[in-house]
């Protein structure tokens, strides 16, 4: 058995048969045929030694690059110069984040996700979108977010708690954080559903994470888009707890199977390979647009930091753990790779430390300005249409902010109306 | 000017039709919509007039539903979800109340989810549980959905419409158990705006406010205490969020009494708002309190004896003379 999928190709029928399943697996691409054969092996040797299923990776945790038959041509056009974006993208985002952190701990922000250990996930991930791709996040894809050249600050907003949001999803494809676990991912299918209805070909990309994959919202998500063959990619990256809760608490079986039940391919990368992520992604986004459905990636990562800023992980992990996962660090990888190809020197390493002491300051610049937001802005863009009791309620806040006598004169004219 | 005398089924199943007539972005979704034409054949005729891509039959998942909907008006969709029975909502209560709710004021203003979720709901239809409640109150609750319910035919066919071109999300409950009465429907009338209140029958003793399948019980009651001179004026809400107080309060300024009518039970139903704000509005003008007749604090019963739990023409009267016993 293969988590490669009779579903893709042919009308999505209950009980497609052996003989089927073979017949399409002869149609299916090289890629696609060598993941479900990587799954062989895999869940062979799991069965043989009853560990870990082996993983897609381009660069080893040393940062020697390996051979993938499968994935290699997904990667076969990177230069140097885009292997330094890949580096670049990922030491700002870490630096984004790590200025994150300090300012929650110095009471700027109330909360902050960080993605400490994520980076190449996301980066490689998020590089591999297109512009018109679609991106739902979850609330810790600031990685991602960065691809798509949203303005990081505009991720503070809400853990200032000046905003719930506050960014337009279409400027960058880039829909809003969302909290509640996995009902983005019904959001990112619709969305792909729509996609294909308006015939374009572009695709969609939905993030989640190992606690998500046991919510009923992304088993939906899988239902749906796989029987309307959406053109959606779904990214789990499998940080390896949900809080407190391993992975062992969320699945029986390796996440990436869980794809062959709905009837579409299933992956494991290792997710702290930023090349590994971009080939994978990229196999996934362009089998979306090429009319296959949808796909699932199972980033093998490792948050290496608190589940936010509010956690604390000496309650339920061991240090050994993560010291063993901070051997695999993506940038270290990427940057040993880059050193010994002789792809980066020292200039290139002094000026993105440069360029992150700017960003520091930036971050801490703007959240330090971010005004709080007016009072009347409770009433604001509630309804898009205006609602009676809203215009109401507004308007009988005002006159009560109005009747202190130490109020602005033109308190009672209140805010804006929607 | 083309009148049709259609019952409010057909009359919904008109509006959506001339939805999607008019509208390449409007999308009929939910379970069984297409080729059965919905289990009250709602959208009978649909599919096979506008095609699988715009009728669509949905796997059998409420949250999925409401889900991908959202996704779809991110897309610039307009989707009419349906779902099957008052019953079945809850699986997508999340989804509508965490997200569609909250969608456009997150984005500070700059997306709109244009979503419309159809509910057959309410009793007296003799069926198993779950397929004959009244959860209104669950939504009007929620600050960033609108929520509405036609009462007659020609409210059916126009306020559908009217939801459908709002760019804010609308649950549309529809009375079910008044499916099949018939009523005239202008199709080349202009419609009352979505969120008005309508003085459905004039009167000076006491008002009663009713909305979707309640409407038809307090006209019947009206008629009955005319017969004893009694003279009832009937509100019909159509809309209980937003909900018009000022055509509310009118009729209570000139009637001083008011009993509000619904088969929702009366604990923290509509009833209380409208009792509360009409208060308010009309304390030196009541010459009684605010009276309720709806569902007891218990789950909905077994058919056998819905009749008596549900607000039938005697318990309003009921309340009509404790009201004017003030």
């Amino acid at each position: 058995m293969t988590v490669e999928s009779t579903a893709a190709r042919t009308p999505r029928r209950a009980g497609s048969g052996g003989k089927r399943a073979s017949a399409s697996a002869k149609k299916s691409t090289s890629a696609e045929k060598d993941v479900a054969r990587g799954n062989d092996v895999a869940q062979g040797k799991e069965a043989a030694q009853g560990g870990e299923p082996e993983l897609v990776q381009l660069l080893t945790p040393e940062g020697v690059r390996v051979e993938n038959e499968a994935y290699d041509k997904y990667v076969a056009d990177i230069t140097p110069d885009d292997l330094r974006v890949l580096y670049r993208d990922m030491v700002l985002t870490r630096r984004f984040d790590a200025e994150a952190v300090t300012l929650q701990r110095q009471g700027e922000l109330g909360l902050w996700p960080s993605l400490l250990g994520q980076e190449a996930a996301q980066v490689g991930s998020g590089r591999a979108t297109r512009a018109d791709d679609y991106v739902f996040p979850t609330y810790r894809e600031h990685g991602v977010a960065w691809c798509k050249g949203v303005d990081p600050t505009l991720l503070l907003g809400m853990f200032r708690g000046v905003n719930n949001g506050g960014w337009d999803p279409n400027t960058n494809g880039f829909q809003l954080y969302t909290i509640v676990i996995g009902s983005q991912t019904l959001h990112a299918t619709g969305y792909a559903m729509g996609v294909a209805k308006d015939g374009a070909d572009s695709a969609v990309i939905a993030y989640f994470g190992d606690g998500a994959t046991s919510q009923g919202d992304v088993a939906e998500a899988f239902t749906f888009s796989a029987v309307y063959n959406a053109p959606v990619v779904f990214f789990c990256q499998n940080n390896q707890w949900a809080i407190s809760e391993p992975t062992e608490k969320q699945s029986r079986v390796p996440l990436y199977q869980r794809a062959q039940g709905y009837g579409f391919p299933g992956v494991r990368v290792d997710g702290n390979d930023v090349l590994a992520c971009l080939a994978v992604t990229k196999w996934a986004l362009e089998r979306a647009r090429a009319g296959e459905g949808p796909s699932l990636i199972e980033a093998f990562t490792y948050r290496m930091g608190a589940h936010t800023t509010s956690d604390d992980p000496t309650r339920y992990r061991r240090d050994e753990e993560r010291e063993a996962w901070e051997a695999k660090d993506p940038i270290l990888r990427l940057r040993a790779h880059l050193e010994a190809e002789g792809h980066a020197d020292e200039g290139f390493f002094a000026e993105l430390e440069a360029e992150s002491e700017t960003l520091g300051k930036r971050v801490r610049d703007v959240v330090r300005s971010m005004p709080d937001p007016e009072p009347m802005s409770i009433f604001e863009n509630i309804y898009a249409d205006g609602h009676a009791l809203v215009d109401e309620e507004r308007a009988q806040f005002a006159a009560y902010q109005a009747s202190f006598a130490d109020a602005p004169v033109n308190a009672a004219a209140g805010g804006e109306v929607n | 000017m083309a009148v049709k005398k259609l019952p409010i089924a057909k009359a919904i199943n008109e509006s959506m039709r001339v939805a999607l007539d008019a509208d390449p972005k409007v999308l009929v979704m939910g379970e069984d919509v297409g080729k059965l034409g919905g289990v009250f054949r709602v959208t009978d005729g649909l599919q096979k007039d506008f095609g699988e891509d715009r009728v669509i039959d949905t796997p059998l998942a409420e949250s999925g539903i409401l889900g991908t909907a959202i996704g779809l008006a991110l897309r610039g969709y307009r989707p009419v979800a349906e779902i099957q029975f008052d019953g079945f909502v809850f699986p997508a209560y999340d989804q509508i109340v965490t997200q569609l709710a909250k969608m456009h004021a997150r984005a500070l203003g700059k997306i709109k989810v244009p979503v419309v979720v159809r509910i057959p709901y309410g009793g007296g239809i003799g069926a198993v549980e779950h397929h004959s409640e009244s959860p209104e109150s669950l939504f009007a609750h929620v600050a960033g959905l609108k929520v509405v319910t036609p009462s007659n035919s020609s409210d059916a066919y126009w306020m559908l419409q009217q939801a459908i071109q709002s760019d804010d999300p609308v649950i549309f409950f529809e009375p079910k158990r008044r499916y099949w009465d018939k009523g005239e429907v202008n199709t080349d009338a202009i419609p009352d705006p979505l969120h008005k209140a309508r003085t459905v029958r004039e009167g000076t003793d006491a008002t009663l406010v009713a909305y979707g399948p309640m409407v038809k019980t307090c006209l019947e009651a009206a008629d009955a205490a005319a017969e004893e001179g009694k003279s009832l004026e009937v509100v019909d809400l159509r809309s209980i969020s937003p909900l018009d107080f000022d055509t509310v309060q009118a009729s209570v300024e000139k009637t001083r009494r008011l009993i509000v009518v619904h088969e929702a039970p009366v604990f923290f139903g509509s009833g209380a708002e409208i009792a509360a704000r009409i208060t308010e509005r009309c304390f030196y003008h009541l010459e009684a309190p605010v009276l309720r007749v709806g569902g007891f604090h218990a789950p909905y019963p077994p058919a056998r004896v819905e009749e008596d739990y549900l607000p039938g023409l005697d318990r309003v009267l009921d309340a009509v003379d404790r009201s004017l016993a003030y």
